[in-house]
């Protein structure tokens, strides 16, 4: 790994930091709309392994994406302890089902180390990697973990 | 200054909707020009049309849609005074310059740029009719304006230079009956300076001479100020040959001797006009011209309108959907609670459900807009599109004012464009084709609007060539959409069209009579809860009917168990439901089943294994199915769980959260909360028959 | 002494200007939006201190809407200014055939459009 000198070039932001399968994640707390604990989505036919289904938001149809099963990390059990990261993207409004919520962190994005092979299958869904102590909290790619639309039909 | 910011930006957001109005005004007005119905007074409507917009842009500064409404508008005036009559040619120039203008407001609205290039042609077109010696092309300069509502409404700022000036006023009796008075003329004055004011009274007649009418006292005014002589007349423009003043020189000092200087404000009386002015106050004369102005389609009073912001609109309905839902949820628990027993309750239950029925019809009413619009937009397309292919082609509209949800109305633009460019571009033959056939040359593209059994019925026809129903097959065999030897009915061949990957190669276009992405036309008319099917009578023409749901709000559905999960049929889809004995279920071929229903076959389809929920059962004895027909008659029987009831639910789309996916038209929240999805039965079936097997049905 | 104007345009977002201009100094607006409605609303309301109306009209134009204004023994000294496009020599001679006091040039400038109806309605 690069020795970074620290500098103050980088800003200030917060991130939400989560578990998936016992790697740590995370987002900007700016994309993150609300969190929700797990509730039975109702399966959408013909669609893929990693659309757990949709649930009622308020009102409002809400996808659930399992980031487990897009991540390609093994299988496990959904359970009832799982959390539900609401998110937009673009225009979409979608949530992430996790493992656990974690942490709330305050980095400077100069602390933001850009990613390496990670050598599973998600490297294409991490945009940079924090180190801290010795947790390696991986900044995750909202883009590339949620499918466009388009690509949604069967 | 952020305060008066905003009142005008509202201005301006209301002007582009004035705008729509006005183009569609226009739109409306150069039809009639170009009928039979036309009268002395459309001309005006058109050209009031683009003077309005005119005059908006000019305060918003939009110059690029000022100039060119300027310049169309000059044209539209030579019309106006007689002095051109428009013929095919000039009205084509007519036409092209509204949609020009069309999209000029539009791209002012959403402040993109104009290319130069979009303009030019037709400019040139229209400035080649304004004749020189009629109007001098006047340097139309409009004035933008900069509402600097702060400033003190005085004087600005002159170079200084202070002087005297004097002179002589004298009005004429023509003064006081343009309404104006030397009075508050003389006040005016002041504002640019010290004002003296000194009646001739040496003028006076006798007072047996005194004629009302006239004003025979002349002034003589002196104004101490820094502004020049020609700002003082400035005062004076608006009575500029009603009035004669004569300047006295600098250093004349020769004046009468005040008399008495009475206050300006008190002097002038307002004179009556001359006698010849008097007429019949109660002869009210716009009485006369109020009569119907003949080709206006609208009615002389125009009904009372309130103009409300979408937004609000819309977050009225939602909060409406989610009242039904909420009044279902009740119902539910009552039931559950076993509180309903009481008939106190059930009344009251019925009455609520009553209600939320009809608060939700009316607000969706309120969304509701006629076709009209939408139909000016596809005039346009055929315009275009016809001119592009280099053929004549009219496009007849019918049930203009049917009316639709705005969602639909916007969501229909794209999938009617298709239909109307295909028709046109691949539908309709060439001129000597057509005349060779004992056709008319020009071609009709047909669109029609109705309701019909509770939905909006579209129809998109053209009197063209029709399907070539032997090449689509083959194409589609080509294709592996369908196996070699299957048999197909007329309708089952023209209803390929719309497989997804049928046509998606150039050649398909003059071989089908339809061009490209049919499929995509189905799947957004799919998401809007509606159903499309094709007629099509080869050498005479092809006809597309889309029915569509008259509000995209709620649905009578059975709600049905499907895999352990609960589903929503719309009950209008459901013919019968029946239990399959052994005696019904036939076998056909391997992998089809065959349903009798009386003297007919319907194909099974088992749902759950079509909607991917569970693998395909080997048993269906004594199995729940739902007999369930298409709009063009195509049935199947669908094997389902069980059923759980039949409510109304409310359709929440699928479209902005997710994306289409087959055999779902929408989905719904159910009394628990949960989500259901609701089906598409139209597409279920045609998805669901398999054409691998032709052998006949083989009794059990 | 707050003015009082009645303002005749069949373009809303004209009615929405000159109320905005008026209301900021200080003048209460009526407004109308054609010939017919303007002579209606005319009758309905206190005498205005002075009138605006536009030429190119539905219904009744202004020509027709002042002629109608003027034959009518109230107004008959009423202060009218028209809004038009013309400029030039043909302002004044349609403005004055029209029978209006005077005249303003659309698109307005609000400056313009306040004095002169301070003028002409004192």
């Amino acid at each position: 790994m690069d020795q970074k000198t620290p500098s103050q070039t980088g800003r200030e932001i917060e991130l939400l930091s989560f578990k998936v399968n016992d790697q740590e994640y995370s987002l900007n707390i700016m994309s993150v709309r609300e969190i929700r604990g797990w509730s039975k989505a109702t399966p959408l036919p013909h669609s893929p392994p990693y659309m757990q289904g949709v649930i009622n938001l308020r009102g409002s149809v809400l996808p659930i994406v399992d980031l487990s099963i897009r991540f390609g990390l093994a299988e496990r059990e959904v359970s009832p302890r799982d959390v539900i990261i609401v998110v937009n993207v673009d225009d979409q409004t979608v949530g992430l089902l996790v493992d656990a919520v974690v942490d709330i962190l305050s980095i400077n994005t100069d602390a933001i180390d850009p990613p390496p092979e990670m050598g599973d299958n998600t490297t294409r869904f991490v945009d940079g990697l924090i180190i801290q102590n010795d947790r390696m909290i991986r900044l995750l790619s909202l883009k590339a973990a949620v499918p466009a639309k388009e690509t949604n039909a069967a | 200054m952020t305060d008066q910011l905003d009142p005008l930006a509202e201005i301006k957001a209301s002007f582009f909707i004035e705008c729509d109005e006005l183009l569609e005004a226009l739109q409306d007005g150069l039809e009639t020009m170009d009928s039979p119905e036309r009268s002395a007074e459309t001309i005006n409507v058109v050209f009031r049309a683009v003077h309005s917009i005119k005059g908006g842009a000019g305060a918003f500064g939009l110059n690029d849609l000022v100039n060119f409404a300027h310049c169309y508008e000059s044209v539209l005036d030579n019309v106006r005074s007689g002095l051109l009559e428009p013929n095919t040619e000039i009205m084509r120039t007519f036409f092209q310059a509204g949609d020009i203008l069309q999209d000029l407001v539009r791209l002012s609205r959403d402040e993109l740029p104009i290319e130069p290039s979009l303009t030019a042609a037709t400019l040139t077109d229209l400035e080649a009719l304004l004749s020189d010696e009629v109007e001098e092309t006047v340097e139309f300069a409009p004035l933008v304006l900069s509402f600097d509502l702060d400033e003190d409404f005085g004087l600005d700022d002159a170079a200084p230079k202070p002087a005297q000036h004097s002179f002589t006023f004298q009005a004429s009796a023509e003064l006081y009956a343009s309404g104006n008075e030397p009075a508050k003329l003389f006040r005016a004055l002041t504002e640019l300076g010290t004002v003296t004011c000194t009646p001739d009274l040496t003028k006076l007649p006798n007072l047996s001479e005194l004629a009302n009418a006239e004003c025979f006292i002349p002034w003589h005014i002196s104004v101490d100020t820094d502004r020049t002589f020609e700002d003082v007349l400035e005062v004076f423009d608006f009575v500029d040959g009603l009035c004669t003043i004569e300047q006295i020189a600098p250093q004349t000092d020769a004046l009468l001797p005040p008399i008495d200087l009475p206050d300006v404000a008190n002097i002038a009386e307002p004179i009556a006009p001359a006698p010849g002015h008097i007429e019949e106050a109660t002869d009210v004369k716009p009485a006369e011209q109020l009569s119907t102005e003949p080709d206006s389609k609208k009615v002389a009073a125009p009904k009372a309108t309130v103009r409300v912001d979408v937004d609000r609109i819309d977050r009225l309905v939602n909060l409406v959907g989610e009242l039904v839902i909420n009044q279902s949820m009740l119902s539910q628990s009552i039931v559950s609670a076993q509180a309903a027993n009481s008939t106190e309750v059930e009344t009251g239950l019925e009455e609520f459900m009553r209600l939320t029925r009809d608060i939700q019809d009316s607000v969706m009413m309120i969304r509701a807009q006629p076709v009209k619009s939408l139909f000016q937009r596809m005039s346009r397309i055929v315009r275009e599109s016809s001119a592009a292919v280099k053929k004549s082609v009219k496009l007849i509209t019918e049930g203009d004012d049917t009316e639709v949800d705005k969602t639909v109305i916007e969501r229909l633009a794209d999938p009617l464009t298709h239909m109307i460019r295909n028709a046109v571009d691949h539908g309709l033959e060439a001129a000597e084709t057509r005349v060779a056939n004992g056709k008319a040359e020009q071609g009709v593209v047909r669109l029609r609007a109705a309701h019909r059994s509770g939905r909006v019925v579209i129809e998109v026809s053209d009197d063209g060539r029709g399907i070539n129903r032997d090449r689509v097959k083959q194409i589609a065999i080509d294709k592996g959409l369908i196996p070699e030897n299957v048999l197909l009915s007329d309708t089952e061949i023209d209803n390929l069209l719309f497989m997804p990957g049928f046509s998606t190669a150039a050649e398909v276009s003059n071989l089908s009579g339809r061009g490209v992405g049919m499929d995509v036309v189905r799947s957004a008319i799919q998401s809007l809860g509606g159903r499309i099917t094709i007629t099509s009578v080869p050498g005479q023409g092809t006809t597309f009917s889309i029915s569509l749901p008259l509000t995209l709000a709620v649905l009578d559905g059975m709600v049905i168990d499907v895999a352990g999960q609960s589903v929503v049929m719309p009950l209008a889809a459901i013919s019968e439901t029946m239990m399959l004995g052994p005696d019904e279920l036939k076998p056909l071929g391997a992998n089809s089943m065959l349903v009798q229903v009386r003297e007919r076959f319907l194909p099974l389809i088992d749902l759950a294994e079509k909607l991917g929920f569970s693998p395909k059962r080997t048993d269906f004895k004594n199995c729940i199915a739902l007999l369930i027909a298409n709009d063009d008659g195509q049935e199947a029987a669908i094997v389902i769980d069980a059923i759980q009831d039949q409510r109304q639910v409310v359709i929440k789309g699928l479209q902005d959260a997710y994306g289409n996916i087959p055999g779902v038209a929408a989905a719904t929240i159910l009394g628990d909360g949960k989500i259901a999805l609701i089906l598409d039965p139209g597409d279920i079936v045609v998805r669901g028959i398999d054409h691998t097997d032709t052998a006949q049905p083989q009794s059990a | 002494m707050s003015l009082s104007i009645l303002a005749v345009d069949d373009s809303k977002t004209m009615r929405d200007m000159i109320a905005l201009t008026l209301n900021a100094a200080g003048m209460t607006t009526t407004l109308a939006e054609d010939g017919v409605h303007g002579v209606e609303t005319l009758e309905a309301m206190e005498p205005p201190d002075a009138i605006i109306s536009d030429i190119n009209m539905p219904r009744l134009d202004g020509f027709g809407f002042i002629e109608a204004v003027r034959a009518r023994e109230a107004f008959k000294g009423t202060p009218i200014l028209v809004l038009t496009t013309e400029s030039g020599a043909d302002l004044k001679a349609r403005a004055r055939s029209a029978g209006a006091s005077g005249w303003i040039v659309k698109p307005f400038d609000p400056e313009k459009l306040v004095r002169a109806l301070k003028m002409v309605a004192g």
